[in-house]
């Protein structure tokens, strides 16, 4: 059909063809097709359907509530959601089953997410559910049962190189681009993906296609939340589950301005709910630049000073052959991403040791706005992703907050 | 698939016999509500009330302690919270309900309910390793808390292991206490002998589906002195105790289903206990580390159940990967989003919660063949094994 893969193709004992995966049913593989109940892995799993596939529906019941229909914005584990996926499942002509990993999900995600705001970081539970969840603990149990693949409705393209090994590229519409949040996933899970939305020129085709298919959901809502947070109310939330104690609000110079309920309810880039009561002397507004859980310490100051150009990222992973430049330490030219949506920046980027352990180092030639340790900075040179680390420390040549140690 | 499909869920509900879809057939086109006063309602009230007299003598009742409901759950829902309302309007403390830990979730979550939000307290019988009822536990919550005890409940067989427990003893005990005891007789009627007449059995549920009946019709058995209050009000139907326009041609097809599965009960019983029995060391045989559930003597189990623990391998593992082969199991409890719980049933045995997610139930009935049992011992072997090996796959990686 018009929009199939163009060179998704999990590994085997011999390389795949673009064409040989469309057209040659001789290869036909054993596909789990996770299904979120969204129309992207609707179409996704009609795409394996159509190419010969012998496919398996899959919808991941991760909330430890399951019980629950959608009221405000939507969850992504509720039964409304299961319900779509199976009915998508109905019009496919293939089985659906629910898998629980409602256990692993807390572990992995829930918890963690708590921890590393404890800790004073901004995770992305989203890129977090994705190295854990989906492509870890469904992936290695598809493996374990005979599955080839895992198909999935995200917007990212698998390719080979010459040596037939996997790389990770940005899906052809910019807009719908997810290879951020793939941007964790290791070669050998990647030999295991199949994205079929990958070339979809626009999401507008995808829910047409959906139409066409008779799939139910295709007019259904896209989910922009976390899924775990139905409101969206992340900050009252963690104010739930974070015990906050009070502490000091210091300046970037570590002039004592004001006390904080706590350090846990602030993020980098934020400037409301601050209640430090009088101006800076420059009356300019001030914002959070740094939270430091260990201190109880919440360090503001001016806009200007969360413009950061050095990066450094801690716990890489490579997403395909790790870049020749990993061995040698040399810099390389690439871009760096650190939001899902984000602008992605020229950058120059070393890895390196840090502490004795493996990191990643990222020069850029313009600045990023309000960059918070925890977040992803995920490496791209032209479309391919090379890998992404967790960013450890992020600021200005101008100002390292790190240098406020002494002050304090 | 190398074999025609293999159904092996037959508790879940099994397939319409000849005779119930016979007379549903015979009366699709019947016009006339049991309770309009004309000619074709008098028809359809003579229908309704020959079914009820057909089915309570299959059933060793009388028509009288007949009545028609939906089907098992809404017969455990009524005879509990109504026998419980009703006795605590009697007595403002008897607030007890003496259960076990295996009950059917129609009885367990209706007593959850009842703890929740109409102030019962809820005493749990403990069980023995086979699944049977301690009776000298049973004895004493009687003895202690008798005078503050408003119902006591015990399955007649279990849907999910198959035992089968004594009623008859539970229900004298209950009697010499002064305490309705409902049991819910869903999984025994039609497969092992019952007496739903017996001595200090208040009330009873059962259900049609599960003995070659249509789904949506079950019966409440209530012995004429109970007045439960009851759960739906209208038109006075069922003496007043379960309003709604009766379902004849369902009723009609319960009375025929129920007739042929009694008078054929102990032949079929028989051939299927045989089968049975040939899974049963077929899987012990064929299946490393495999646990039979329930109790030794035959007596005291379905005659169609074999469940079996298979320590290592998720139950809902297991049985994704005999339905991928053709073959229909149960891990026997799901909750509503599709996701396999531990068994309820086996942790009220003393199994641990790990091993109660290791569990698949293998229920035999009418339509059940000695080929169905080849193909699931030439898949079982495999699929447990690829169970065991996609536990810790899923589990977490080492790294």
């Amino acid at each position: 059909m018009e929009g199939a893969p163009r060179a998704a193709h999990p590994a085997g004992e011999r390389q795949r063809t673009p064409q040989a995966l469309q057209k040659d049913t001789t290869v036909a593989m054993k596909i789990l097709a996770a299904m979120s109940g969204g129309v992207d892995s609707a179409v996704a799993a009609a795409r394996a359907v159509e190419a010969g596939h012998e496919v398996v529906g899959v919808h991941l019941a991760l909330s430890r509530m399951p019980g629950t229909l959608r009221t405000g914005s939507r969850g992504c584990c509720t039964i409304e959601d299961s319900n779509d996926a199976f009915r998508a499942c109905d019009t496919l002509g293939i089985p659906f089953y629910v898998w629980d990993f409602s256990d692993r999900f807390k572990a992995d995600v829930v918890d963690n997410f708590i921890e590393e705001y404890q800790a004073g970081r901004t995770p992305n539970p989203c890129l977090r559910c994705n190295e854990k969840i989906k492509f870890e603990a469904l992936l290695d149990r598809a493996i374990a049962l005979g599955f080839d693949a895992v198909v999935t409705g995200h917007y990212a393209s698998v390719l080979r190189d010459e040596d037939g090994r996997v790389q990770l590229h940005r899906a052809a519409d910019d807009a719908k681009d997810q290879s951020y949040v793939l941007g964790v996933l290791r070669e050998d899970q990647l030999e295991h993906c199949w994205f079929p939305l990958a070339d979809t020129p626009s999401k507008a085709l995808v829910r047409a296609e959906a139409e066409e298919r008779g799939l139910g959901v295709a007019a259904k809502p896209d989910s922009h939340d976390i899924c775990f947070i139905p409101d969206g109310d992340t900050r009252g939330w963690l104010a739930e589950r974070i015990d906050l104690a009070p502490g000091r609000i210091v300046d970037q110079e570590g002039r004592d301005l004001g006390e904080h309920r706590g350090a846990h309810a602030f993020t980098v880039g934020q400037r409301k709910g601050l209640s430090i009561g009088h101006p800076a002397a420059d009356g300019k507004p001030r914002y959070v630049l740094q939270v430091r859980p260990k201190e109880n310490r919440v360090v503001v100051g001016p806009g200007e000073l969360l413009e950061v150009d050095r990066l450094v990222g801690i716990r890489p992973s490579h997403a395909g052959a790790p870049h020749p430049a990993v061995a040698t330490g040399e810099w390389i030219d690439a871009l760096v991403q650190v939001r899902a949506h984000a602008e992605p920046v020229p950058a120059r980027v070393r890895w390196n040791q840090r502490d004795g352990a493996p990191a990643v180092e990222a020069e850029l030639s313009g600045s990023l706005r309000g960059v918070a340790p925890g977040q992803s900075m995920v490496l791209y040179v032209g479309t391919r992703v090379l890998g992404q680390a967790t960013i450890a420390s992020a600021h200005s040549s101008a100002w390292n907050p790190d240098a406020l140690g002494a002050a304090l | 698939m190398s074999h025609a499909p293999v159904y092996l869920d037959h508790a879940a509900t099994t397939p319409l016999s000849e005779a119930a879809k016979a007379a549903m057939i015979e009366h699709l086109g019947l016009v006339g509500n049991p309770s309009s006063l004309h000619g074709p309602g008098r028809t359809a009230h003579r229908l309704v009330e020959e079914a009820r007299e057909r089915l309570a003598a299959a059933m060793g009742v009388h028509a009288s302690e007949l009545l028609f409901t939906s089907g098992g759950t809404e017969s455990d829902n009524l005879a509990l919270k109504g026998t419980y309302w009703a006795r605590r309007r009697l007595n403002p403390a008897a607030n007890g309900i003496l259960l076990t830990g295996a009950e059917h979730h129609a009885v367990l979550d209706t007593v959850q309910w009842l703890v929740e939000h109409e102030g019962a307290t809820a005493h749990v019988a403990p069980l023995t390793a086979d699944g049977l009822l301690d009776q000298a536990a049973w004895e004493a919550t009687l003895a202690d808390h008798g005078a503050t005890l408003a119902v006591s409940t015990l399955m007649w067989a279990n849907n999910e292991v198959g035992t089968v427990q004594d009623v008859p003893w539970a229900a004298a005990r209950s009697l010499a206490a002064g305490v309705p005891l409902h049991s819910d007789a869903v999984q025994a009627l039609g497969h092992v002998p019952i007496d739903l007449g017996t001595a200090g059995l208040a009330s009873a549920a059962v259900s049609a589906h599960k003995i070659g009946g249509p789904v949506g019709i079950g019966a409440l058995i209530l012995r004429r002195d109970q007045k439960p209050v009851p759960l739906q009000h209208g038109g006075g139907h069922e003496r007043s105790l379960r309003s709604g326009t009766l379902n004849v041609v369902g009723a009609l097809a319960f009375a025929a289903a129920a007739e042929a599965a009694l008078a054929g009960l102990e032949a079929e019983a028989a051939r299927v206990r045989a089968l049975r029995d040939v899974l049963v060391s077929g899987v012990l045989a064929g299946v490393e580390g495999a646990l039979l559930s329930g109790p030794a003597d035959a007596e005291r189990r379905l005659p169609g159940t074999a469940h079996f623990t298979f320590p290592g391998a998720e139950g809902d593992t297991i049985l994704f990967m005999l339905d991928m082969a053709g073959i229909a199991s149960s891990t026997g409890s799901a909750c509503t989003a599709g996701v396999a719980g531990p068994s309820h049933v086996l942790m009220s045995m003393g199994a641990s919660e790990a091993d109660a997610r290791c569990v698949q139930r293998f229920s035999l009935g009418a339509s059940s063949t000695p080929g169905d049992v080849d193909a699931l011992l030439a898949a079982l072997p495999g699929a447990v094994a690829a169970a065991r090996a996609a536990g810790p796959a899923a589990g977490r990686r080492d790294r």
